[in-house]
């Protein structure tokens, strides 16, 4: 036994399995398409505006359409105001 | 609002169909009407984990394909009133599951139950693809090991883009349940620790469940562990899961069994 396995195996072997698991996933991910990129602008985009105005969570509707030459973002927002309601919707 | 949920994993084998039973249990026993769903075609199990194998008539392929109605195939649970079951069926082929039929049939269970829970097969193909089309929430159950991480991270990954809630740019709700959890062996560093798992995966923790016998003698007797054996350490888990999936507020706790009462505390933050 090298002095290396000694402490691997005083430290136990899960942190091994943490950074391995940390450097096979970044690279799946990749891999697969940028995995929940949906999901990512949607919490963001949502973050950004809830500093500002009174959103619902499930008011929110963010929607990728991926084509050959050009892929859309379509963001739809049902916005709290003190008056009722407004939606905002935004298409790029 | 009827809330449709899915108990999914990738890996076979870490807790899916024992977390569907006691979750299902817990809520109807706190008065939610409940229907747990059995997508395991070919390998039920659902039916057995709830003690109701012999009163299984019509199952949920009897129901897609029109032999049965809804209302023949449910079955009721004979110790909490509000909780169903729909079985899958065990001799038919899961290309009979069809996403129309299955869509048609949660559509309907919406209009009867306060939650709808559909215990996916393992793997990634057309069973475990339609428990999770038509689903709100999604419980991943993970165990704190690496090729468990793995498959999780892999499942995730589909919640987010192959059902239809994605697909319509609307939020799925995703939970981590850390099951068969040995804080001993957590401790001496030989099992992934929580952080690690919850850092890894990046969605907000619903449950620790702690490895124990508990859990195999409620499968032996067909009751889940919320019903079975409500204050063994596996219960109350489960139990503050159910919870929390409600929306409350419960502090995060890894019960455990060896000295009885005692908390082992592990994060403050609610999930
Ligand atoms: N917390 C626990 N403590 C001890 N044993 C457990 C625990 N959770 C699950 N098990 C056991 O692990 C085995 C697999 O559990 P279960 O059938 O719920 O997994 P599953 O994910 O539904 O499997 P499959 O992928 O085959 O459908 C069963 O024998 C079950 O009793
Ligand atoms: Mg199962």
């Amino acid at each position: 036994m090298n002095l290396l396995s000694f402490f691997q195996r005083r430290r136990g072997s899960a942190p091994i399995a943490r950074d391995r698991l940390q450097m096979l996933l970044a690279h799946e991910r990749a891999a697969l398409g940028q995995r929940d990129l949906v999901a990512v602008l949607r919490e963001e985009i949502l973050a950004v505006i809830a500093k500002h105005v009174r959103v619902d969570q499930d008011k929110v509707r963010v929607k990728m359409d991926r084509r050959n030459a050009i892929s859309t973002l379509e963001v739809d927002i049902e916005i709290e105001t003190g008056t009722g309601q407004t939606r905002l919707a935004l298409a790029g | 609002m009827a809330k449709v949920l899915v108990v999914t994993s990738g890996k076979g084998g870490v807790g899916k169909t024992t977390s569907t039973a006691a979750l299902g249990a817990a809520l109807a026993q706190s008065g939610q009407s409940v229907v747990v769903i059995d997508f395991d075609v070919g390998l039920r199990n659902l039916d057995l984990v709830l003690g109701a194998e012999r009163r299984v008539v019509y199952d949920l392929i009897n129901v897609v394909q029109g032999e049965a109605k809804l209302s023949q195939a449910l079955i009721r649970d004979k110790r909490v009133e509000t909780l169903s079951l729909l079985a899958a069926s065990q001799t038919r082929d899961k290309d009979a599951l069809t996403e129309e039929g299955v869509g048609r049939i949660i559509a309907e269970l919406r209009e009867k139950f306060d939650w709808v829970i559909c215990d996916s097969p393992a793997g990634i193909e057309r069973g475990a693809a339609l428990a999770m089309r038509f689903a709100d929430v999604a419980v991943v159950v993970t165990n704190p090991e690496v090729s468990s991480v793995r498959d999780s991270d892999r499942i995730i990954g589909l919640l987010d883009s192959k059902t239809l809630r994605a697909e319509n740019g609307e939020r799925m709700e995703k939970h981590l349940l850390i099951t068969r959890f040995d804080p001993a062996r957590e401790m001496r560093g030989e099992m992934l620790k929580t952080e690690d798992v919850l850092e890894i995966l990046s969605i907000p923790l619903l449950g620790v469940i702690p490895e124990s016998e508990e859990v195999l003698r409620a499968s032996n007797v067909g009751s889940p562990v919320t019903l079975n054996a409500p204050t063994s350490a596996p219960g109350r888990a489960y139990m503050d899961a159910a919870k929390r999936l409600k929306g409350e507020v419960v502090a995060m706790t890894v019960p455990t069994e060896r000295r009885a009462g005692l908390f082992s505390k592990i994060f403050r933050r609610a999930a």
